[in-house]
């Protein structure tokens, strides 16, 4: 960190920023431990609003590209956190899409089953705790006799980072594990790394550094985890609970699906893949143990009530389906709002 | 792109440059889409000189990929493939756009039929740039085939082989072989014995040294591939030691349990608990059934043991499977008779003296229940007059809408059979006469001078209640008589309702066993209805007899025969060449999580323990993509359908909406919000 004077013309600088998250890929980044002096050693940190001051406007001052690495964690819900991103995206030479809310959008971007009026509705009058009785809703100017102020325009449809503006490279997981984020900074230190776009991490899946034996699956019915207790020894899926180990990016060494709990997909697609809820519903679906469509819609329809949820939790905002669908015209352009 | 494709669009005669505007389609293929350095419209792409003008484009322009907008490629990508291959451009670098079925043949208005078109294209442009060159494999063809069914198709078609020395194993589900013909009577329109026709053609297969005949038994699985199938054959117990038993019979005879035979004598006449299902079976191997036998039913009796010369009798005998090799797989796996109960009207089941046809070919066989007499149910009166109902369950679009084919024929030799042994009157209620095939109609034309009566019309009811004086007794027949426009009542003392034809009450099972598709009808699907009628879609997987829908005993003969030539023609070949379509694991992708193990209908998915990854045999995947689909990891691909090509298949479908450049459907966008 810079000591208050010139940086050392041989540092790095270095930008982390949190957009739309819960500030756990905040924590995850302390999780390195004493490594973090090292990074301290080799970058002086420009911005880091979660630990130390900065202000925009001294970002916006910089050159273009004089930031060498920018972790930036969140996903971009509002016109703010796309200004940054896009300011951050300029200053940067590398931008790094950090943890799953900006690298997919994760759990933000499950409020894209709802509108933007759908989620006011319900945060300023549905709650029983709101008391707004004139209906005040958040304006993005509003006059006051001082001036105008502003407020970010709330976005219908929650983006990740990539579709804001071009990153080059993703780091996931939610939050991406201590190991994984000394790996990935040692590789971009060391210049060792993919091609620009791609995802630092495992080429396989979570299954791979499962310690849980697997055979032939033939599901019969599928069990939600407070339904039972898993076997210790024998793979999750072929027990009945949903784990998402299968389609799931190996990473964070099967953490879960080891103490008996079901990987839920957090370190998103493995590489190659289009959409993770396609590819686990087509897996499970394939190995259903029966031929009769009736049970097996009650097989799915009792062992996976919530779909989304349970195969879209972590990325929605950057599967095929994206959100649910907005009114349309009928010209297939989405309707503007009344 | 680097690729240089070139765009042929068919007119196909006007089939489809009728409702598409095929030059406009070629022009604003040249100027708008990517790649494309040429587009010609053509009278007839599929004809040697549409052929010719490809080759001559990938001569003297260089083209590096094909497309021909045309008919399905079901139809002609193989005739597009070889053409281009023959110049020397590796036939997996084209691509079919089927703008006659799914376009011009399906859409009437002429610019929304152009612009379907034109998107067509743009898929088939778009994707076969990122097609890459494959290269078929070529296998040897076990010259082994296998038979299912021995019905009469099946004979022909084993003995066929077996003739000109190739080994068959025929699998056949019931004690013996014969099938359907066996029961029988008389055939049509010779009147020659069915037996005497039939039993030497069965004990020729009994004794021949190229079958192999395993009776009661039912093929448990198929894998494998077009001339390298794995089958295997679950042999029921029978109870009986095949290679003690001499078939002399003393079982049967000593066995005290007396049951009505529903199979072979169609419920009218008894067997024993061990049996042979007639006299001429073959093999001569009795069988002890299970759900009969005192021994099985009470724990003593052994009767048949205590007497057997040969101590061929065991008890203790389970079911045992069989694991052959063959090359290919022909299915002569016959057919059903409708239940004539349901058509409560025409009383069958509720009114004693209403038969079905096959009944009544085990009242006029000799070796029959009656020994030949045409007897009413109570087995001692001769009927003074008898109807017979056509089309029962056929040409009904209550129960099966087609024509089984049979029963005009059957109708007039049970007329001439009654005639002649009782000297009853016979009438026929038809729909329609169809005696298409040769001496049919002369048949016909015997049987009408012989007396018998024909009534053009449908049968409303059957019924014993009589209404007028000389109908006491009797069942009357209610009818309208079409052709002079009155209500007729003939009261009969028999009638024999000819019951459709029907696909076996597994059939489904069957199909999905074999690979083979069925209709609606749930006949099982030939290749092609004019030009391929024995083929499957299956490779390797031939259908002949009434499997394939109603026919009579010549053409299942001719389809049997017909099978085997095709059978014979991939022997003496002795190679097929693998399409390269296949799907591979990357290895350093997979997980082992072992979701594809149980997937592959061809079983070429197999998990190395050592390596915890799976692995597919390219020699037995089929390129189905089934796989492909369910691999969580997308660690499997499809060659020839991987997610690019497919994805850009898509884009150019979404020309309309994506525009030229397409965003790639991964990172789709689109301004959902003001910036």
């Amino acid at each position: 960190m810079s000591d208050g004077g010139a940086p050392t013309p041989e540092k790095g600088k270095l930008a982390l920023y949190w957009a739309a998250s819960c500030g756990g890929c905040e924590i995850a980044v302390l999780g390195i431990d004493d490594k973090v002096l090292k990074v301290a050693e080799a970058f002086d940190i420009v911005l880091w609003p979660c630990v130390m001051d900065g202000k925009v406007r001294d970002i916006e001052k910089m050159p273009d590209k004089s930031i060498d690495l920018c972790l930036f964690n969140g996903a971009i819900r509002t016109s703010e956190q796309e200004y940054m991103a896009q300011l951050l995206r300029r200053k940067s030479k590398v931008l790094v899409a950090f943890g799953s809310c900006a690298a997919e959008g994760c759990i933000p971007a499950l409020a894209n089953m709802n509108t933007r009026e759908e989620i006011f509705q319900t945060a300023y009058h549905d709650t029983p705790s709101t008391d707004n009785p004139d209906g005040v809703r958040p304006q993005i100017e509003t006059e006051v006799p001082e001036g105008t102020l502003h407020l970010p325009l709330f976005y219908d449809t929650v983006k990740t980072l990539g579709q804001s503006v071009e990153v080059d490279y993703y780091l996931p997981g939610c939050p991406p594990e201590p190991d994984r984020i000394w790996d990935a900074l040692v590789a971009i230190l060391t210049g060792q790394l993919p091609a620009p776009g791609s995802v630092i991490g495992a080429t396989t899946t979570v299954c791979d550094t499962c310690p849980r034996t697997r055979n032939e699956k033939k599901i019969k019915e599928f069990k939600r985890t407070w339904e039972i207790i898993p076997d210790p020894d024998t793979c999750l899926l072929e027990q009945g609970v949903v784990c998402c180990g299968i389609a799931t990016r190996a990473g964070c060494g099967a953490l879960c699906p080891t103490v008996g709990s079901p990987c839920i997909g957090c370190y998103g697609p493995n590489e190659g893949v289009v959409d993770f809820g396609a590819r686990m519903m087509t897996a499970l679906a394939s190995v259903i143990d029966s031929q009769d469509p009736d049970e097996i819609d009650r097989i799915i329809q009792e062992g996976i009530p919530d779909p989304i949820g349970s195969f879209y939790r972590f990325g929605l905002a950057n599967s095929l389906l994206r959100r649910k669908a907005l009114a349309h015209n009928g010209d297939g352009r989405v309707a503007e709002p009344a | 792109m680097t690729e240089k494709v070139g765009v042929y669009i068919c007119h196909c005669g006007t089939n489809i440059a009728g409702p598409v505007d095929v030059e406009e389609v070629a022009r604003w293929a040249k100027e708008n889409l990517d790649g494309v350095v040429l587009a010609r419209d053509y009278r007839f792409m599929c004809s040697s000189l549409g052929q010719e003008l490809i080759q001559e484009d990938i001569k003297n322009e260089g083209l590096t990929r094909v497309v021909v907008a045309a008919c399905s490629p079901h139809l002609h990508e193989k005739t597009f493939r070889t053409a281009c291959s023959k110049i020397g451009l590796n036939p997996y670098l084209t691509q079919m756009a089927s703008i006659r079925e799914q376009v011009s043949w399906v859409t009437e208005d002429r610019a929304a039929a152009t612009h379907k078109a034109k998107m067509m294209v743009a898929g088939a442009v778009r994707r076969v740039q990122l097609q890459e060159e494959l290269q078929p494999t070529e296998v040897p063809v076990n010259p082994n085939t296998l038979v299912v069914g021995g019905g009469i198709a099946g004979i022909q078609a084993a003995l066929e082989l077996a003739d000109a020395g190739h080994k068959v194993f025929m699998v056949e589900r019931e004690p013996s072989i014969g099938g359907h013909m066996a029961q029988f009577d008389k055939t049509f329109p010779t009147l020659d014995c069915a037996a005497c026709i039939l039993t030497p053609k069965m004990s020729d297969v009994g004794l021949h040294e190229n079958i192999e005949l395993l009776s009661y038994a039912e093929v448990d699985s198929l894998s494998g591939f077009v001339g390298n199938f794995d089958v295997r054959v679950r042999k029921k117990a029978r109870y009986i030691d095949e290679d003690a038993c001499t078939g002399c019979g003393i079982c049967i005879e000593k066995c005290p349990k007396k049951v009505v035979d529903e199979v072979f004598e169609a419920g009218l006449g008894y067997r024993k608990a061990v049996y042979r299902p007639f006299p001429q079976a073959i093999p001569k191997f009795p069988v002890i059934d299970r759900d009969t036998c005192i021994y099985f039913e009470r724990g003593t009796c052994k009767a048949c043991e205590k007497f057997c010369p040969t101590e061929a009798i065991d008890f203790e005998q389970t079911d045992t499977y069989l694991d052959l090799n063959v090359g290919n797989v022909i299915m002569a796996t016959g057919y059903d008779l409708f239940d004539c109960g349901k058509i409560p009207q025409y009383g069958y089941g509720r009114l004693a003296n209403v038969f079905t046809s096959l009944e009544f070919e085990r009242l006029c066989n000799a070796a029959g229940p009656t020994e030949g007499h045409i007897l009413l149910r109570d087995g001692v009166t001769e009927p003074q007059s008898v109807g017979i109902i056509h089309c029962v369950g056929s040409r009904d679009k209550q129960h099966h809408a087609y024509c089984s084919a049979v029963c005009c024929m059957s109708a007039l030799k049970f007329g001439h059979l009654v005639m002649e042994k009782t000297g009853a009157e016979v009438y026929s209620f038809y729909i329609d006469m169809r005696p298409l095939h040769k001496n049919y109609e002369e048949f016909y034309d015997r049987l009408l001078q012989e007396g018998m009566h024909f009534i053009r019309g449908r049968v409303a009811e059957v019924t014993d209640a009589a209404r007028l004086p000389g109908e006491d007794g009797k069942l009357i027949i209610q009818a309208e008589d079409t052709l002079i426009g009155k209500q007729r009542r003939i009261p009969v003392d028999m009638v024999i309702l000819l019951g459709a034809l029907q696909p076996r009450f597994d059939a489904k099972e069957t199909g999905l066993k074999f690979g083979v598709s069925a209709g609606l009808d749930g006949w099982f699907t030939e290749r092609h209805p004019k030009l391929d009628p024995v083929a499957t879609m299956t490779d390797g997987v031939f259908i002949a007899g009434t499997c394939q829908g109603p026919k009579d005993i010549p053409d299942s003969v001719a389809q049997g025969a017909a099978a085997a030539a095709r059978v014979q023609g991939m022997i003496s070949k002795g190679t097929v060449l693998i399409e390269p379509i296949v799907a591979t694991i990357e290895e350093a992708r997979c997980s082992g999580c072992r979701i594809c193990n149980t997937l592959c209908p061809f079983n070429a998915i197999e998990y190395l323990e050592d390596k915890a990854v799976s692995y597919i045999n390219p020699a037995l995947c089929k390129g189905c993509g089934t796989c492909v689909a369910a691999c969580p990891a997308q660690a499997i691909s499809g060659a020839h359908f991987t997610n690019d090509q497919i994805f850009a298949e898509m884009e150019g479908l979404l020309y309309d909406v994506i525009g030229s450049n397409g965003a790639t459907v991964k990172s789709p966008q689109p301004a959902l919000e003001p910036a």
